[in-house]
């Protein structure tokens, strides 16, 4: 394989692509858009191209699996066999096992599943493609997909990685990013309790780095936010108008 | 104390709508004085109390309502209905049977089989059980025909209308018998199969535009559109 | 998940506003550690940690084989996760769960991307032969806090390990006779905090695990760079807290390290 010794930023401070190191990959969300889940949502950041669907609350099979008191999340996060370089298989990863691990504690917070005791909310996130910051696009769009399915929450959680590529703070990697960068934080948050509910790092950074990273992410986070309300309320916005001529 | 959002404003899951001595509605939560939605939604006010219509939610079953469910089993005891909510609901034999003696799951289906549909009202429900059912008074039973169609049970209300009058403006304009179960399945049964798909097509006008105003008039509107269209095609 | 009697949760969170626990411990002690190496002849690197009553043993492999194809210069790393049945009424027998996996991958990023060990150092034919370093995590009893223990016991494995001295002649692999030192050359340690009632306390045991609304691990290596972080369990944390847990992390890494790393 030939060696490309292609900077990933330039002297002017702008990336690959084009983005400034604050700047989000264009973002596109669609909610409500399978019709047999009884929640959906699709994201498109960037190359990325994700899928989340919920059915649920609904009655937990195997019964020894419900919780007396509360419903219980399950989470599956799996990428398609043709969503990355080299074919994956689509048998589920350790990787995508830990990442159905995280991401359901993520987005547990905010639902209020003690409403639903003996119940199971089923949450499927599908990466049909992917170029970097999969698990945070997914959170995004699956508590889209929980909202879309009628199911009481606090807040929406959204999520954004920041990392150091090249020696600077940057935010929203892309895969190529990532994989030459040096360090990659990937966070979620729920913006009314200012809390945040996944954090992940790898590589390496001084504690000074960590925080201008953290506060870079939640810059992001916020941008997110504003977008994942337009998306829940586009659908009905577009009808008020069709409405109204 | 100050509210953020107008009367019927479009609000989404976390979105702060009042601040101050308010009372959590329906759909809203309070924390620290402030009150959020849960739900998206439209905004109401009643003096204190801030609640959000939801535009989207699964059914909660509520003792007294009455629902249309679909025989999904037939056990030893009863049968057990998809009601389209997050849990099963049971209707025991003992319910429709007077004597008490052991029925043979035969004659238990020979009431109700698998695939039925049937009025039933909710008799008892709570946290640590699921849902019971009852067919005994008049008016519940098997459904032997109409249409069935399922709508998001918040919009049960918009349906009715006030005091009645949107529901009365479909049975009139249609002639159909219509039956609005809590749960969000609608019973519709006509004259004809003309007739009953008016009222469907009147139904989904409500249920996609439920979040606007002066709907009454144009589903009037529309279903006396329709219905000269209807009378023009059987003159031609 | 093992009931935890409803009393006794009721103190350790009360306790814990008061910046007390249940073992009399401050909020930042770990408990005693005791870290002994060599106690599997048969691996090439093994070791066993006690952090309390957790006890993790680890043992490290080490075989040639093939490098991934888009690393042909590099050795291949690899982290396991036992949780074995005895170790707890909770673990059952079967491939590993998320618990197991996390834990692995956990550990797995320490010693990663701290680069711990030089995997260029371990390419014998670039592209065809490299060797593979097997860090097997034994969970022998989980008394809580297995996170730190294993990143401990699998750190000092490392340390341990003696490797045969490998040369590529003709094109096959010849070992010579002798040992080995695998390059060890950063000292990852990982730092676990447990948030009970808005505080955070260092190292839970089981029983303030099971009351904890959320853990927060920070691997910290040699130089007091962060290097791996793993927020877990389904409550939430601050940027305060986060950034506070980071600066404790930093000073409890040097203390942890000087028990495995001597000198």
């Amino acid at each position: 394989m030939p060696k490309i010794e292609e900077k990933l930023i330039d002297k002017d401070g702008i990336r690959i692509g084009g983005r400034k190191f604050n700047e989000l990959r264009p973002t596109k969300i669609q909610v409500g858009v399978l019709n047999n889940a009884n929640g959906s949502a699709y994201i498109e950041q960037g190359k990325n191209k994700i899928l989340a669907a919920v059915y649920g609350p609904h009655e937990v099979h195997p019964k020894h699996l419900a919780l007396p008191d509360r419903s219980r999340l399950r989470c599956r996060y799996h990428m398609a066999p043709f969503s990355v370089d080299e074919r994956k298989s689509p048998a589920p990863s350790r990787r995508e096992v830990e990442l159905s691990k995280v991401i359901r504690e993520s987005l547990e917070p905010s639902i209020f599943l003690e409403y639903y005791p003996r119940t199971s909310i089923d949450l499927f996130i599908e990466v049909l493609q992917a170029n970097g910051g999969t698990r945070c696009a997914g959170i995004t769009v699956a508590a889209l997909a929980l909202a879309d399915a009628g199911i009481p929450m606090r807040d929406l959680t959204v999520a954004c990685a920041a990392g150091k590529v090249e020696g600077q703070l940057v935010l929203d990697l892309n895969d190529t990013e990532d994989k030459k960068g040096e360090a990659d934080v990937p966070l979620a948050y729920m913006p009314n309790l200012n809390a945040i509910t996944l954090l992940q790092m790898d590589g390496q950074l001084t504690l000074e780095e960590f925080e201008k990273a953290i506060n870079l992410s939640l810059e992001g986070c916020k941008q997110l936010y504003n977008m994942q309300k337009e998306a829940l309320k586009a659908k009905y916005v577009v009808l008020k108008e069709e409405v109204k001529e | 104390m100050p509210t953020f959002y107008e009367r019927r404003q479009l609000v989404t899951p976390g979105d702060l709508v009042a601040e101050g001595n308010y009372i959590a509605g329906e759909n809203t939560f309070k924390e620290n004085e402030k009150l959020y939605a849960t739900r998206v939604g439209l905004v109401e006010y009643e003096e204190r109390r801030v609640s959000v219509v939801a535009l989207k939610a699964f059914y909660i079953p509520t003792i007294g309502d009455t629902i249309i469910g679909k025989v999904t089993d037939v056990t030893m005891g009863g049968w057990i209905l998809d009601i389209n909510a997050p849990y099963l609901a049971l209707l025991r034999a003992s319910d429709v049977m007077e004597r008490s003696y052991r029925p043979q799951r035969d004659e238990l289906s020979s009431i109700f089989d698998v695939g039925d549909l049937v009025i039933a009202k909710i008799v008892s429900y709570d946290r640590t059980r699921d849902p019971l059912l009852t067919v005994r008074e008049p008016g519940l039973g098997k459904i032997t025909r109409g249409q069935i169609l399922e709508i998001t049970p918040t919009k049960i209300p918009r349906i009715i209308g006030r005091k009645g009058s949107m529901i009365g403006v479909i049975k009139r304009e249609t002639g159909c018998h219509i039956l609005l179960g809590q749960n969000g399945l609608v019973l519709i049964s006509g004259k004809n199969l003309e007739d009953e798909q008016l009222a469907v097509m009147a139904i989904r006008k409500i249920e996609n535009e439920s979040h606007t105003s002066g709907l009454t008039d144009r589903v009037t509107d529309m279903l006396k559109k329709e219905k000269e269209k209807e009378g023009e095609t059987k003159n031609a | 998940m093992s009931m935890i009697i409803r009393v006794k949760q009721k103190q350790i969170a009360q306790l814990m506003a008061k910046g007390k626990r249940l073992d009399g411990r401050e909020l930042n002690d770990y408990r005693e550690i005791k870290v002994e190496m060599g106690v599997i002849e048969k691996a090439e690197g093994s070791a066993r940690v006690l952090l309390g009553k957790t006890e993790v043993l680890v043992g490290v492999k080490i075989e040639v084989g093939k490098p991934f194809s888009d690393t042909p210069n590099e050795g291949v790393l690899t982290v396991n996760a036992e949780l074995v049945p005895l170790a707890s009424p909770t673990f059952e027998p079967g491939p590993p769960n998320e618990n197991a996996i996390e834990l692995a991958r956990v550990v797995d990023r320490g010693i990663r991307e701290s680069k711990a060990i030089n995997l260029e150092k371990l390419c014998l034919e670039p592209g065809k032969k490299v060797l593979v370093v097997f860090i097997d995590v034994y969970v022998l009893n989980h008394d809580g806090n297995l996170i730190d223990a294993s990143a401990v016991a699998a750190l000092a494995a490392l340390l341990n390990t003696k490797m045969f001295k490998y040369d590529v002649e003709e094109g096959e692999i010849k070992v010579k006779p002798g040992y080995t030192p695998l390059p060890v050359q950063s000292y990852p340690i990982a730092v676990t905090f447990a948030k009970i009632n808005d505080k955070l306390a260092i190292d839970p045991w089981l029983e303030e695990e099971q009351v904890m609304d959320s853990r927060l691990t920070i691997t910290i290596e040699k130089d007091g760079k962060i290097c791996a972080i793993q927020k877990g369990g389904t409550g939430y944390f601050t940027t305060g807290q986060i950034l506070e847990a980071a600066k404790i992390a930093k000073e409890k890494a040097s203390e942890i390290r000087k028990l495995v790393v001597k000198g």
